[in-house]
């Protein structure tokens, strides 16, 4: 088995978090946001990992698994409200929910 | 007993503070109640304060707290009491309470009933803190609350914006004698070092020569603030207008007591005017002008109100002239006889007014004298008393006593006397016309409505004390019973005139003032009840209308004021509008104006971008971190 850099681990983070966040700028599809959201939060739990396996500590790992948690309840509240939205405008497009413009 | 004095400005407040609080929500009985009974209480209190002082004529103070104590300045809240303001105090709470008991009916139709029993009763409250206060700060305290009290009062009918000018006007004008005053006061204080009456007027006497430059600088400015709120020349203009209010307030505030508030001021001071003697000149001379003046617009006003004030602006006239003479407590005899006859003329007025449906116009009314017997013979005694005619009423006796001090006064005497002689003719003959035209001759408008006892009685009660309430001071070719000087030379000089008083020429100087009166009843008989042709045709002339609208728009003095002032400054401010700061401060809003709408287009309502701009912010963030 060979031993993975931490070096290579953060750098697949990083476009990880690049790629969730260019996700959630461009689609305008709610879903796909959501989506886009969950591999943000994936790419922060692979640089834990990556953290915790390079000094040889467990709180990297403990990290992750606050992170998944905390992504299961985000993705249940978020599913949730996307629910009500599409059921008030009928679609899933981000940029019709406006209403509240200054 | 005396220890009382205290509460008697309390107990109005009180009703104030009360009737404010509530502000209506009570059942009219109770408004009532308050609004009369604490100036009844207050009126009682008074009656029992005077006889425990009249037993011991001495001055006695009670220092209620100190209200303010900065280093050795430590004004308090404390009242004076001797002969001269406890005089004023009895009138005011006596006048006071007969007005109020009118107004329950007068303005029981009325909905703004429990505001303007509440401005009455913080009147009379200011009222009596004016008299009553042992210094000046605390006097001025009570100068400026029947200011602003009087100010509500004309205004009270809000809605028609006349009377808000009316009331604008009265105060603005008034401003401008008090900031006088004011001025007077930081002479006094920085000078003397005290503003507490008695140990100021110690002071001065210490301290300044007669004729020296302070003590007339002060008397000046001092007078400027009694100018202004007894509407003498040249800050006479308020008072006419002043008649928009309610007729009891005019009754009360712009005849019987706030407008002798500057006779009781230079009489409170009367030693700054022993060491000034231009100043009391000045005085005599001002009272002289403004009360012929005064008679002669009187003459030519066509609304009865309007007549009355003139009438006022005049007889406060004659309190200057007393005053400039040195004739203090004759200034005083006559505020008391004033307050009678003058309250009454006004309350009788405003029978006449209100149940004619607000009708001012004298012309419009006529033979009334039948249909309105109250009103006829409370405004007939009232007219005897303010025209004085001889020996039956209250106003002979205060008028004749000025008349022969002012003949006393030296080289300026006769010319004041003649003047005050003109003024007297004057007086007969307009309120005299008022009479003829309103009460005889044919029936004009017809009255409706009934009269009710709370009306009835205040004129009653007023109408015996225009009678009799100059009996008791009568001249000593009469009977001799100087009671009411007697009683004032505890608190004030007694004249140089006193020392020759009961000589021939008293007696035939009295006799000229009585033929005078008579005189003037008699053109007024002629000229608006005979009406003879050349009269007419005289009246008629243009030259003679002419002279008929300048006496009747006060002399121009309106017109002049406008002219030299008001556009002047409301040209100023005009071309002032767009200067330098203006523009600055006006820049700094436009600039936030256009920067909230930028910052407003952002706000698109789009989440993603929001999402952008935290991103961005996120970015820059961690940037600064890492590389700073």
């Amino acid at each position: 088995m060979s031993v993975v850099l931490m070096q290579h681990a953060l750098f697949l983070a990083m476009v990880l978090f690049a790629l969730g966040t260019i996700g959630v700028l461009m689609r305008r599809n709610l879903i796909v946001m959501l989506m886009s959201v969950e591999i943000m939060l994936n790419a922060a739990g692979l640089a834990f990992i990556a953290a915790g396996s390079r000094w040889g500590q467990a709180d990297g790992q403990v990290m992750f698994i606050l992170i998944l948690a905390l992504a299961a309840a985000e993705v249940a509240v978020g599913l949730a409200l996307i629910l009500r939205l599409y059921q008030r405008l009928g679609t899933l497009d981000a940029d019709a929910a406006d209403k509240m413009r200054g | 007993m005396l220890s009382l004095l205290a509460f008697i400005p309390a107990f109005p407040l009180l009703g104030f503070a009360i009737l404010f609080v509530t502000a209506g929500l009570l059942p009219k009985r109770w408004i009532t109640t308050i609004g009369v009974g604490s100036v009844g209480i207050s009126a009682f209190l008074a009656l029992i304060v005077m006889f425990a002082f009249l037993g011991a004529p001495q001055p006695y103070t009670k220092v209620v707290w100190t209200w303010i104590a900065v280093s050795s300045f430590t004004p308090h809240i404390g009242f004076y009491l001797d002969a001269l303001s406890g005089l004023m105090m009895l009138v005011i709470t006596f006048v006071s309470f007969l007005i109020h008991l009118y107004s329950a009916e007068f303005m029981s139709t009325d909905e703004g009933y429990n505001r303007y029993f509440a401005y009455m009763n913080l009147f009379v409250a200011s009222m009596l803190v004016l008299v009553l206060a042992d210094n000046l700060l605390f006097l001025y305290l009570g100068w400026e609350g029947v200011g602003l009290c009087s100010y509500l009062l004309i205004g009270f009918w809000y809605r028609d914006p006349a009377n808000g000018l009316a009331a604008r006007k009265a105060f603005i004008v008034t401003r401008v004698g008090d900031t006088a005053m004011a001025i007077g006061l930081f002479v006094l204080l920085t000078n003397l070092g005290t503003l507490d009456i008695q140990p100021l007027m110690q002071q001065a006497v210490v301290h300044w020569p007669v004729g020296s430059a302070l003590p007339i600088a002060a008397a000046a400015l001092l007078l400027g603030g009694a100018l202004g709120k007894s509407a003498q020349l040249p800050l006479q203009t308020w008072l006419p207008d002043a008649m928009a209010g309610p007729t009891p307030v005019s009754a009360l505030i712009h005849a019987a007591t706030m407008v002798t508030a500057g006779v009781y001021l230079i009489a409170r001071t009367h030693v700054l005017y022993d060491l000034a003697p231009p100043v009391q000149t000045a005085v005599a001379v001002i009272g002289a002008l403004t009360l012929l003046l005064a008679g002669f617009s009187a003459l030519n006003q066509t609304d009865l109100k309007r007549i009355l004030a003139y009438s006022t602006i005049s007889q406060i006239g004659y309190m200057f002239l007393a005053l400039g003479v040195g004739a203090w407590s004759a200034a005083i005899f006559h505020f008391m006889t004033h307050a009678f006859f003058k309250a009454l003329l006004f309350l009788s007025a405003g029978v006449v007014v209100q149940r004619l449906g607000e009708e001012h116009d004298i012309f419009r009314m006529g033979g009334l004298r039948e249909r309105l017997p109250l009103a006829f013979w409370s405004f007939l005694i009232g007219s005897i008393s303010l025209a004085a005619l001889p020996l039956i009423d209250a106003g002979f006796y205060s008028k004749d006593l000025i008349l022969w001090e002012a003949w006393s006064d030296g080289a300026l005497g006769p010319w004041l006397w003649s003047a005050g002689l003109i003024g007297a003719l004057l007086t007969a003959i307009y309120i005299f016309r008022a009479v003829f035209v309103v009460f005889f001759g044919p029936v004009g408008l017809e009255p409706s409505g009934p009269t009710g006892w709370r009306v009835a009685i205040p004129l009653v009660v007023l109408s015996a004390l225009a009678l009799v309430g100059g009996f008791v001071e009568i001249p000593p070719y009469l009977g001799n019973v100087p009671a009411f000087s007697r009683l004032m030379q505890s608190a004030l000089p007694t004249p140089p005139a006193m020392a020759t008083a009961g000589s021939s020429s008293e007696l035939m100087l009295s006799a000229i003032a009585a033929l005078v009166a008579i005189l003037g009843v008699g053109i007024a008989y002629i000229s608006f009840r005979r009406r003879p042709a050349f009269l007419e045709a005289l009246v008629q002339s243009p030259a003679s209308l002419a002279l008929q609208h300048f006496w009747e728009t006060d002399w121009g003095f309106d017109w002049l004021y406008d002219r030299a002032l008001v556009r002047p400054f409301l040209w100023i401010s005009r071309i002032d509008q767009g200067d330098v700061i203006d523009r600055f401060y006006g820049g700094l809003a436009s600039l936030s104006r256009v920067a909230y709408r930028q910052l407003s287009e952002s706000e698109t309502g789009r989440v993603r971008r929001y999402a952008a701009g935290i991103t961005a912010g996120s970015v820059v963030l961690i940037a600064i971190l890492v590389f700073a």
